[in-house]
């Protein structure tokens, strides 16, 4: 089980208050992209067995989107951070390197 | 004029480790906007006579409170009758601000919950450490209840109050219920 603190209330619940909103950081291509972005944007999914970047709703608490580094396979969340941006954060990185130290941020797209 | 009255109707449990009932229509006004700006704090001082409440906090003064529910939301608790008057107070105070407050106590169920055993009555139901340290008197939580949303509070060290949405009231009601069954006692938090 996933246990998840919420930047935008602080509070730290498993995740069953919680519901998960597939891969992060993901560039949006609409109207007037080629078929193969539009292809990638919609289907096109990260899959590894290791760190991963996702984005989360705090559906039963405050409502709110936030992103969260965690680990596909441990399971262990390396931490969460506001969803007001389109790239991970320095100390999300940092903590991740922390404990994964072969791990490359250019692993992560 | 027809008299509002709630979905359960002052249903009433007290055969368990703590006494279950349904509260009279109390009322709860809804607003979101940016909650730093004084055309929202300004009214809700007038209403309630109480400061916007910290990052998960409530603030109460007897009938009337004011929630905490998100970065950009937050809840006035009145009296069912005052409703009308007080988003008047809103309305006029927001005027063409980009914020909402709108009524929503039709759309809600109140339980109260009494009793010395209602902390392990409410973590049976909620993924919520409600240790006393953890959760104390002037906190509201939203979480969920079983397979529901909900939210409560303490009112005082015995008393919870609890809202969820006016369409699953049975629901919760039998959750409180089955969680206050007699014999039902975990005594976790007693030490
Ligand atoms: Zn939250």
């Amino acid at each position: 089980m996933l246990v998840l603190t919420c930047p935008n209330c602080g509070i730290t619940a498993e995740e069953t208050e919680f519901h998960a909103g597939g891969e992060a950081h993901l560039t949006r291509h609409g109207p007037g992209a080629s078929d193969d972005d539009f292809e990638k944007y919609l289907f096109m999914r990260d899959n590894p067995k290791g760190v991963h970047f996702e984005r989360w709703r705090h559906v039963y608490g405050c409502g709110k989107w936030f992103h969260a580094a965690r680990d596909t396979m441990t399971l262990e969340i390396f931490g969460t951070y506001t969803a007001q941006t389109s790239t991970v954060p320095q100390d999300i990185i940092d903590k991740i390197t922390d404990r994964r130290p072969d791990w490359q941020k250019s692993d992560a797209r | 004029m027809s008299e509002p009255i709630s979905a359960l109707n002052g249903a009433i449990y007290n055969q368990g480790i703590a006494e279950i009932l349904a509260l009279d229509p109390i009322g709860m006004i809804s607003i979101r906007g940016d909650l730093s700006a004084g055309y929202l704090k300004k009214p809700i001082k007038k209403i309630t006579g109480l400061g916007m409440p910290e990052m998960r906090g409530i603030n109460l003064n007897g009938q009337t409170g004011i929630a905490w529910m998100s970065p950009d939301e937050t809840l006035l608790i009145c009296t069912y009758a005052e409703v009308g008057a007080h988003l008047d107070t809103l309305q006029n105070s927001i005027g063409s601000n980009h914020a909402l407050a709108v009524n929503v106590s039709d759309a809600r169920a109140v339980f109260r919950l009494k009793g010395k055993h209602i902390r392990e009555v409410l973590a049976k139901l909620a993924p919520v450490d409600m240790s006393p340290e953890n959760f104390a008197v002037g906190t509201i939580r939203r979480t969920r209840l079983a397979q529901v949303p909900a939210a409560f509070w303490m009112v005082d060290a015995e008393t919870a109050h609890l809202v969820c949405f006016r369409s699953v009231a049975q629901y919760v009601f039998d959750l409180l219920k089955t969680a206050a069954q007699p014999g039902s006692e975990v005594n976790y938090y007693k030490r």
